[in-house]
């Protein structure tokens, strides 16, 4: 076995991840962890400033509930969610994260992030929801907040550029993890009361739509590879709306954002033939149950609509940036000056948009001599994401809090600690936590809060140091180093080590998964369409691939690292083809169509699909779960 | 290429034990190759170009080039990122130039105070947590329980 220096390190709260849930996390653990003498560790597999989904920046906060200025209400907010889901919600965590969403805003403010205010000094709204802020530091900013936190009162350490693979269990508690470094020979062990996971969604999946090196410029970032969902499935963790992807619209290519677009300068999208698909397709959305009928439209629906225009050939979709901006400036048409200035700051505002958190558009504008007052843009539906945090809502099954329980709800949603997952001591946050849609990166931050203080009642309660077996743990070093020997064992049996029969590199091992989700899973090339038969194919493949898992190979840490990834991916992949298979309906047309159940089913399928995989048996369990409304 | 070395002004930070750009990439991308004593991208179709290299490079040595496969050549990007604000110019590929600055941060660089100057009411049991209620703005936490 390659040679890798064992590091055990043993703390009472363990946070994986570096993201804005695990920054949340580290805020919140550290002062109770202070208060009741506790240690609190977090692991990041990249640089806590920069690491996470909002690593590049962004250039919104959209969750603010706002209700300290009594405009808005929690019901209205879960009202939100629920109708934009089709239904499928937990309003109990919603409303959770909705009643202390706007205290981790407020603290942003604090901590230095510039949210833009009005000349009334109130913040400036996108949209109702929605704060627009000068964002290229926001992450920065909050893991500043984190890092101070964690470190200033002492309770805590942090450990950069360790990569997690795998929980470990005593029974059916939570141990500990373990993982690698990926800088120099070092295993990781971490041993712990309770555990958090909050390593964000997953990217590359599903083939993507540019595979060159525009393969990288996916939506959501490449480094989100489904390893909260790995972990809780591998932990035994009962998962939730694993087949509620998520299909981003956005400017072609580059994935530009188009909220501000849509909500802050009320630009239309329109056709090839100038037709509007949101006014004439609008009689669609009567098929779609009560949610077709809600505004604001749901956003799977509003893609769905655009996709039928695609469909019929009667694409390209422009998003019409120059009549938008040329409204907005018309107001000021008499006074030249005026006019002027106006147009130089909507100008700003629009490229700023794009500079705070997806610098690639800018380059794209500027490469294809696009001025948005000018010409129109390009809109795409992109390739699917799962991102329990935005518009999907796919995640870990976890407990809400006891308080925004009902007689119906608490036998069903509650067991003892908020965002605690069906396993004893692993708690879930962010985009690893389901059916909690619509946190977006304050609520992720807040939600993360609500889950390491709940984590911290669970350790004071249950104040012993789970066991872990030491042959269990030798077992696992070996596993996961196991592509480092492989490579080592077969280097030398073909002149180039990127073509050898006897492993797999992590490269064509992610594009085998890739293929054969877009193709029988839904993907772009698909359609987004799928069916039982497809689905069923899909699997036969998807356990292939998980057999040829074991031949994975790396010739560096680097590579180790993609190894896993991948493997992680492909767990993520498996537990959404199950969960599609398993609702025979189509719910969200816009996200995912099943050809051979066409329609909405709301007499038996307004349920949560879950799914459980047993580690000891290696066998699939699927369930359906009542879905109440509180509000 | 998304984003690519100069290698005359890359000079490995020799002076640390790793190079800014290696420490700072969350995809684990930026390498030092050793005996050049430059830095390298090792996987383009990996990067998001999401400029975090490029921004913390003491050299000005990191730049991006736009993704080869879909992107028309000849435009740039650039970013000057100080404490407080950061300045971009946009080179059109016809030539044109635009240049933005923006805000973005408004305390000091390491001083964000956890708790905002909010007091917490410290009951590990109830609703309210770290720096609430007060950082919520209102008396008390949103609750059914009444």
């Amino acid at each position: 076995m390659a040679n890798f220096e064992n590091v055990v390190v043993e703390t009472d709260l363990l946070i994986l991840g570096g993201g804005m849930s695990a920054c949340g996390a580290a805020v919140e653990a550290a002062y109770w962890a202070k208060q009741k003498g506790l240690k609190v560790t977090l692991v990041d597999k990249a640089a806590m400033d920069r690491s996470g989904a909002v690593a590049m920046g962004l250039s919104a906060i959209n969750q603010y509930v706002g209700l300290k200025d009594g405009k808005n209400s929690i019901k209205d907010y879960v009202d939100y969610v629920r109708n934009d889901l089709m239904g499928v919600t937990r309003e109990d965590l919603v409303a959770n994260i909705a009643r202390h969403v706007d205290s981790t805003v407020h603290l942003y403010e604090k901590w230095g992030l510039p949210i833009w205010k009005d000349e009334e000094g109130n913040y400036v709204h996108e949209g109702r929801w929605q704060l627009m802020i000068n964002g290229e530091s926001y992450k920065v900013i909050v893991a500043e907040a984190a890092k101070n936190a964690l470190l200033q009162t002492g309770v805590g350490e942090i450990y950069e550029r360790v990569f997690i693979v795998e929980p470990l269990m005593d029974g059916d508690r939570i141990a500990g993890a373990v993982g690698f470094s990926v800088r120099e020979n070092k295993f990781y062990t971490f041993k712990a009361k309770a555990v958090m996971s909050l390593m964000g969604g997953a990217v590359h999946v599903f083939k993507p739509r540019s595979t060159g090196e525009g393969l990288g410029r996916a939506w959501y970032p490449p480094w989100n590879s489904g390893s909260s969902a790995y972990f809780t499935l591998k932990a035994g963790a009962e998962m939730t709306c694993q087949e509620v992807r998520f299909i981003p619209v956005r400017f072609k290519d580059a994935y530009g954002p188009v909220g501000a677009w849509f909500l802050l300068f009320k630009s239309r999208a329109t056709n090839a033939m100038g037709g509007e698909y949101m006014v004439e397709r609008r009689p669609e959305l009567e098929n779609w149950g009560p949610y077709g009928r809600v505004k604001p439209i749901p956003a799977n629906l509003r893609n769905y609509l655009g996709m039928l225009d695609v469909m019929e050939g009667k694409g390209p979709i422009f998003m019409r940036t120059e009549e938008a901006i040329q409204k907005l400036a018309e107001q000021y048409k008499d006074d030249e000056k005026a006019y002027k200035k106006k147009m130089k700051e909507l100008e700003s505002e629009a490229w700023e948009d794009f500079l705070d958190m997806t610098i690639s558009q800018a380059i794209l504008w500027a490469a294809s001599n696009v001025q948005p007052e000018e010409r129109s843009s390009e809109i795409a539906a992109a390739e699917p994401y799962f991102i329990g945090s935005h518009s999907g809502a796919s995640g870990a099954w976890v407990s809400g809090p006891e308080d925004l329980q009902t007689a119906d709800t608490k036998n069903d949603y509650f067991w003892g600690y908020a965002n605690m997952s069906t396993v004893k001591g692993l708690f879930c946050a962010g985009d690893a936590s389901g059916a909690s849609s619509h946190k977006f990166s304050s609520g992720s931050h807040a939600e993360g809060r609500i889950a390491a203080k709940a984590a911290i009642k669970f350790i004071v309660e249950n104040n012993t140091m789970p066991n872990v077996d030491q042959a269990k743990l030798d077992e696992l070093k070996a596993t996961l180093l196991k592509p480092i020997d492989l490579y080592e064992q077969y280097k030398n049996a073909t002149t180039d080590p990127e073509i050898n029969p006897n492993y797999i590199k992590p490269k064509m091992f992610m594009f085998r998964l890739q293929k054969l989700m877009d193709e029988y899973a839904g993907g772009v090339s698909a359609q987004f369409t799928t069916n039982k038969a497809c689905l069923e194919r899909a699997l036969e493949l998807l356990a292939m691939l998980r057999e040829d898992a074991e031949k994975l190979a790396a010739s560096n840490l680097h590579e180790l690292m993609r190894c896993w990834e991948n493997t992680h991916r492909m767990w993520q992949a498996e537990a959404h083809v199950r969960t599609m298979l398993f609702r025979e309906e189509t719910r969200w047309p816009g996200y995912y169509f099943r050809s051979d159940k066409p329609k909405i089913d709301e007499e038996k399928w307004t349920v949560f699909a879950n799914c459980k995989f047993d580690p000891n048996t290696g066998n699939w369990e699927m369930m359906t779960r009542p879905i109440h409304r509180i509000f | 290429m998304p984003s690519y070395v100069n290698p005359e002004k890359c000079d490995g930070c020799k002076a640390l034990d790793k190079t800014a750009c290696q420490h700072i990439c969350p995809n684990d991308l930026m390498v030092l190759d050793k005996d050049k004593m430059k830095a390298y991208n090792r996987d383009v179709s990996m990067c998001w170009e999401c400029y975090n290299c490029v921004k913390i490079c003491p050299t000005q040595a990191v730049e991006v080039r736009g993704y080869a496969d879909f992107v028309p050549m000849g435009a740039t990007v650039t970013p000057m990122r100080s404490t407080d604000s950061i300045m971009w110019t946009v080179k059109f590929r016809n030539g044109m130039l635009k240049r933005f600055k923006f805000p973005i941060r408004t305390t000091p660089e390491g001083e964000a105070v956890p708790d905002g100057g909010f007091e917490t009411a410290g009951d590990l049991n109830s609703q309210a947590l770290f720096t609430e209620p007060a950082s919520t703005g209102l008396a008390e936490v949103f609750t059914l329980n009444k």
